[in-house]
């Protein structure tokens, strides 16, 4: 039992110190394919240690809810990072939540931030605000029919027992319902944690942002934690599709040599999808507010194709 | 997949950071060495313009572009000054915006360092003794280096930038021979 | 045991009903509230005892005329018990200090009477054991609720808002005298126990059925039957909207559950079907419809209809597994409905009890005139912050424990090899879980531009906080929150307790452990409250000493950022409106908003704008398309049968003649 809190709390630490990385390797691939050098892909880690030294600017007219969201933010992103499955499996902690519970916790965070950015009064806040849970609102369905797909094939909604039997039936994985499902999360995941073409990571003006909009009065400290926060959000969205969809190389015992081959299957993993967005979000341009609920309704029809071919074909 | 057709042909196109004039940037005031150490491998720069021509803009635009590439530097742009280490000033203050820059560099969080953009930022420029205009930009807000020209060169700009953080790269220079 | 605690509570009410006639000014206050308090900790004692113990309680007084009194109380009465004792308490401690600025306004003294006659019914109807009992209880209760309603009676909408009420809680208690007279089979008085073992056609089965839907419907808040819920709840005092929210429309649950499950034992997958449909529907429409309100109240008593609904999902989704053979998994629905119960009745007495103290302070419910009130009312926004994220069902409160309940049992709908079972479960599930995502959008926008940011509003600014007793009341729900989030292994297990024998679903033993694990064949769910919440708390703490003992430690106050504008006013802020508008555009389809937008300029330059005022209503579907016609259908057939009664006395005269005529005739051939 020992081992498994000690793994389960590792595999969270790796995951956020990782987090970081994932995002600057992204944004080094993006600067690649612009034809330029950009900065290296450890850049995030600079800037956090930067944003951790510098002073916190507060505004007169915010609470103590200002400075307690980045906690509550980080805290949820972080229980949510070592509850997922990123290198063995299974955990004790698996049974603390499931995928329903991995959901709701991000939504915790989403709530807090939305709040945080009406705080302070300005009208910048409240327009990240208010995007940022549409957007999450009109998501929900897309997950909770993508849960009910994977659920119903593994008989069960914690994590630990979807990538279990997935690795006992390969087959399974390349079925109708396993790649729809996929797809489907794979759209809520650039929605969820704001990539193009929901919403773009690197722009300035201000009418054009969802999750910007929201942390625009929040510096130092309390604006590393939300930038780590949304870095792990990202990771937590790879592992999910990664280790959901495609579980092999997850250590099923916590022997050195399995949990060896899980980093380094992880890391393969991690490096696919990254490239995968970074081409995407290249290609594609940022969707207009009021089309983004076209996308994530194509999303939800694909997740609901999901559930009826594997109903159909079983 | 024409789009990466033409990335891959086209390759990368940064060029390396070309020396320059050394009197084109002024240095007005020593940034602390503990700023400069924190901020000079991830430095946020919030873009100010105090009533420019946009003729400045147009050159810090560019910086983000693929031929001067201020990225590589661990330069980046944000939106809000509360996310920024650095100010870029261009324009002589006008009288509206005067108060506005004031606010904007009460918003950044210490430590923060202000690099002014061209020669309007300097000396008012051609607009100088005018009704419209309150002064240079040192009349408003400490500025830490000048970066003359009308407009200055992207390579200029970069450079006074990486003065501020004292991280220019010297070695090329000695390379260069110059 | 329990038949003294059920005669103290009733001791209790009583007292407290008495007193508000007999007493006036603050003695009058207190004792009303000491009254309705003894009796629904009281209540709240019997229903635990009872579930806890097991006990059933037997009184009878066949003797009362007209009623043929009878009572039993069994788990099911138990546990609804402690949903009435619950909040009742809290409300009744709240209502102390919140009664104080009725004084000299408003009758205080049919407030508190009507308040505990209101308790009272409730208590004594989920213990009524004969047709008569249910019926006449369920009279008083809808009556007194009526007085409750009308206490602001001179208020814009109070009187409307009544009568509202009255008409549709009377439409349904007509549908429910005649379920009980069918099941009954004539036979009033008989007890349920009797009216259990009669068997009825299939036919007279789904008749019974649909007429108790409607009837318990229309209390519940269903879709399309809700259209009084948001007119009544709001205008009531906030005390009594708390009761009526968080237990009144329960009782339509309750009802549900005692004719379907107990006395008809299920029924047809269909019946479940409905159930779960409307459930699935009226989640959907009440939140979406509460979205769109900036009148604070009104937005909480929507989220009654959707809260309502996933109840319905839960047991909805109950009724269809016992008719396809599932008992393990129908067990698992009602629990979940069960649970959500309980759960709504504690988080929405909250924020109505809070939404009253913003009332109280503020003098207004309109979210456009508030804000700042964090700074003002500091304990108040705590406590609705609580209920706001448990009403989200964010974990780990209670929200969150019942919906993902909810939700364990409708992905069960995989086991049933049925096409419309498989295409039906993921579409509720999917509607859950949007109006679940809507919900929490909802609440930031309530609990945001309610309490946050700057005042709007002179009123807003000169908010204070509200007195010990509304605050004690608030908190107490606050507990109830936490603590029956972080516990289900202790609820769950007294749920099923609760259930045990009734629709012969057998009892279905739940092991007790820190988390709760389901081994319901088949889907198979584990999670643990406790230990998220400790693990956040956990995890929440050592970020902040990490950061304490590595990160810079300066903090500077400044201004709002604002792109460097001087000065800032709360016109510069986000409205409720606007949070809302990108929602409005995306279901525009639903709501069918107009828009009203009148500018006024200066008038020397069309340039300059004096003011702008932006008006945005949303189509009121169902008044227009289903209670609108209904109205003037039955206005024209009432103007239509007027002309009976021309005023001629001749005429009258001419019916009478006919009339004996007429009887005389019959009274010769039956013979």
């Amino acid at each position: 039992m020992t081992a498994d809190l000690m793994m389960a709390a590792a595999q969270g630490l790796l995951a956020l110190f990782l987090a970081p990385g994932v995002v600057g390797l992204v944004r080094w691939l993006k600067a690649r394919l612009q034809n330029r050098r950009g900065a290296p892909p450890w850049q995030p880690y600079r800037e956090l240690r930067k944003l951790f030294q510098k002073e916190v600017v507060v505004s007169r007219h915010a609470s103590w809810l200002f400075h307690l969201a980045p906690f509550v933010v980080f805290a949820s992103t972080l229980a949510v990072a070592v509850i997922v499955p990123v290198l063995a499996v299974p955990l004790l902690v698996d049974r603390i939540g499931d995928l329903l519970v991995v959901v709701y916790l991000l939504l915790l965070g989403t709530f807090f931030l939305a709040l945080a950015g009406l705080d302070p009064g300005s009208a910048f806040g409240g327009m990240g605000a208010s995007r940022e849970v549409t957007v999450a609102a009109l998501a929900e369905p897309t997950l909770a029919v993508a849960i009910f797909a994977l659920a119903r094939s593994a008989g069960s909604t914690n994590l630990g027992e979807i990538a279990a039997r997935t690795t006992a039936d390969p087959l399974s994985a390349v079925s109708p319902g396993h790649l729809l499902a996929f797809a489907a999360l794979f759209i809520v995941m650039l929605a969820e944690t704001g990539r193009l073409p929901v919403d773009n990571p690197a722009t300035h003006l201000e009418l054009t942002m969802i999750h910007e909009a929201m942390v625009l009065e929040y510096s130092g400290r309390y604006l590393a934690l939300i930038e780590w926060a949304a870095a792990l959000k990202f990771l937590v969205f790879f592992i999910l599709l990664g280790n959901l969809f495609v579980p092999w190389g997850l250590a099923r015992a916590l022997t050195l040599e399995a949990v060896m081959t899980a980093v380094g299957v992880f890391a393969v993993k991690v490096v696919v999808l990254a490239v995968a967005v970074a081409v995407l979000e290249t290609r594609v341009a940022k969707l207009r507010l009021f089309r983004v609920p076209e996308l994530l309704s194509a999303s939800f029809v694909l997740a609901l194709l999901a559930v009826t071919s594997s109903f159909l074909l079983r | 997949m024409l789009l990466f057709l033409k990335i891959l042909k086209a390759g990368i196109v940064t060029e390396p950071l070309a020396p320059g004039e050394p009197d084109v940037i002024e240095v007005a005031r020593e940034v602390e060495t503990k700023a400069r150490r924190l901020l000079g491998r991830a430095v946020a720069i919030r873009e100010v313009d105090a009533g420019s021509c946009n003729g400045c803009e147009i050159e810090i635009t560019g910086l983000t572009g693929p031929v001067y590439d201020s990225e590589r530097f661990g330069i980046h742009f944000v939106a809000s000054p509360r996310h920024a280490d650095l100010l870029l000033v261009t324009g002589p203050v006008t009288r509206n915006m005067e108060i506005p820059l004031l606010k904007t560099y009460e918003a950044t969080p210490d430590p923060k360092i202000v690099v002014a953009v061209g020669d309007c930022a300097r000396t008012c420029g051609v607009f100088r003794g005018s009704y419209a205009v309150v002064g240079s930009v040192d009349a408003v807000i400490p500025v830490d280096v000048f970066v003359s020209g009308c407009p200055p060169e992207p390579t200029d700009i970069l450079r006074g930038i990486l003065t501020a953080l004292d991280r220019l790269p010297k070695r090329k220079r000695r390379r260069d021979g110059t | 045991m329990a038949p003294e605690l059920l005669l103290l509570s009733v001791a209790g009410y009583t007292a407290g009903a008495l007193a508000a006639l007999a007493f006036r000014g603050m003695v009058g206050r207190a004792l009303v509230a000491a009254g309705a308090l003894g009796g629904s900790l009281a209540t709240l004692a019997l229903g635990a005892w009872c579930l806890a113990t097991g006990a059933t309680l037997v009184f009878a007084a066949p003797w009362l005329p007209l009623t043929g009194f009878a009572l039993r109380a069994d788990s099911l009465s138990a546990f609804f018990l402690i949903v009435v004792g619950l909040a009742a308490a809290a409300a009744s401690l709240y209502g102390f200090g919140y009664s104080a600025h009725y004084d000299g306004r408003y009758s205080l003294r049919l407030l508190g009477a009507m308040f505990n006659v209101l308790l009272l019914s409730l208590t004594v109807q989920v213990l009524a054991d004969n047709a008569l009992t249910f019926l006449v209880t369920w009279e008083v209760m809808s009556l007194s609720a009526y007085f409750l309603v009308l206490t602001e009676h001179d208020q814009p909408g109070t009187v409307r808002a009544a009568n509202w009420y009255l008409g549709v809680t009377h439409a349904g208690f007509a549908a429910l005298i005649a379920a009980f007279l069918v099941l009954a089979a004539g036979d009033m008085t008989g007890s349920f126990a009797a009216m259990r073992s009669v068997g009825l056609t299939p036919g007279t089965r789904n008749l019974v059925f649909l007429l108790a839907l409607v009837g318990f419907g229309t209390k519940a808040g269903v879709i399309p039957l809700h259209v009084w819920l948001p007119m009544a709840h709001p205008v009531a005092p906030s005390h009594v909207s708390a009761v009526l929210s968080g237990v009144v429309i329960k009782m339509g649950v309750y009802g549900l559950m005692r004719v379907t499950l107990d006395l008809l034992g299920g029924g047809p997958a269909w019946w479940g079907g409905i159930v779960l449909g409307l459930g699935a529907v009226s989640a959907l429409l009440g939140v979406l419809y509460a979205l769109m309100e900036h009148d604070l109240k009104r937005l909480l008593a929507y989220h009654s209809v959707e809260n309502m609904g996933i109840i319905l999902l839960g047991v909805g989704a109950g009724l269809m597994f016992q008719s396809y053979g599932l008992p393990a998994l129908a067990t698992l629905g009602f629990i979940a409905g069960l649970y959500h119960t309980l759960n709504h009745a504690c988080f929405k007495g909250l924020l109505f009890l809070g939404a009253g103290s913003v009332q109280y302070a503020t003098k207004t419910r309109n979210m456009e005139d508030l804000g700042g009130l964090i700074k003002r009312m500091p304990r108040t926004a705590a406590c609705f912050l609580v209920g706001a994220a448990a009403i989200s069902a964010l974990p780990p409160l209670n929200g969150f424990a019942s919906e993902w309940l909810v939700f364990q049992t409708l992905m069960g709908g995989a086991l049933v090899p049925r096409p419309e079972v498989a295409i039906g479960m993921p579409i509720a599930v999917a509607m859950l879980a949007l109006s679940s995502g809507l919900a929490v959008a909802c609440f930031v926008k309530a609990f945001g531009i309610t309490f946050l940011a700057l005042p709007r509003s002179t009123d807003a600014a000169r908010a204070r906080e509200v007195p010990a007793s509304m605050q004690v009341g608030m908190l107490l729900l606050v507990g109830m929150c936490v603590a029956l989030g972080v516990t289900p292994f202790l609820v769950v297990p007294a749920l099923s307790r609760a259930l045990a024998g009734l629709g012969r679903i057998p009892v279905t033993p739940i092991g007790f452990s820190l988390h709760l694990p389901f081994s319901v064949a088949g889907v198979t769910g584990e999670m643990s409250p406790l230990l998220l919440a400790v693990g956040l708390a956990l995890l929440g703490v050592l970020t902040a000493i990490v950061l304490r003992l590595l990160a810079d430690r300066r903090l500077r106050v400044g201004d709002t950022w604002g792109c460097g504008r001087i000065g800032q006013t709360p016109r510069m802020e986000y409205t409720a409106t606007a949070f809302a508008e990108p929602l409005r555009r995306v279901f525009a389809e639903l709501y069918r908003p107009t828009e009203d937008l009148s500018i006024d300029f200066h008038p020397k330059s069309k340039y300059f704008v004096r003011s702008i005022a932006y008006r945005s209503e949303v189509q009121p579907w169902f008044e227009r398309l289903l209670y609108t016609p209904v109205l003037s259908a039955l206005r024209g057939a009432a103007a239509r049968v007027r002309q009976v009664q021309a005023g001629s006395l001749h005429l009258y005269l001419a019916y009478l003649t006919i009339a004996l005529l007429v009887l005389l005739v019959v009274a010769r051939w039956s013979r």
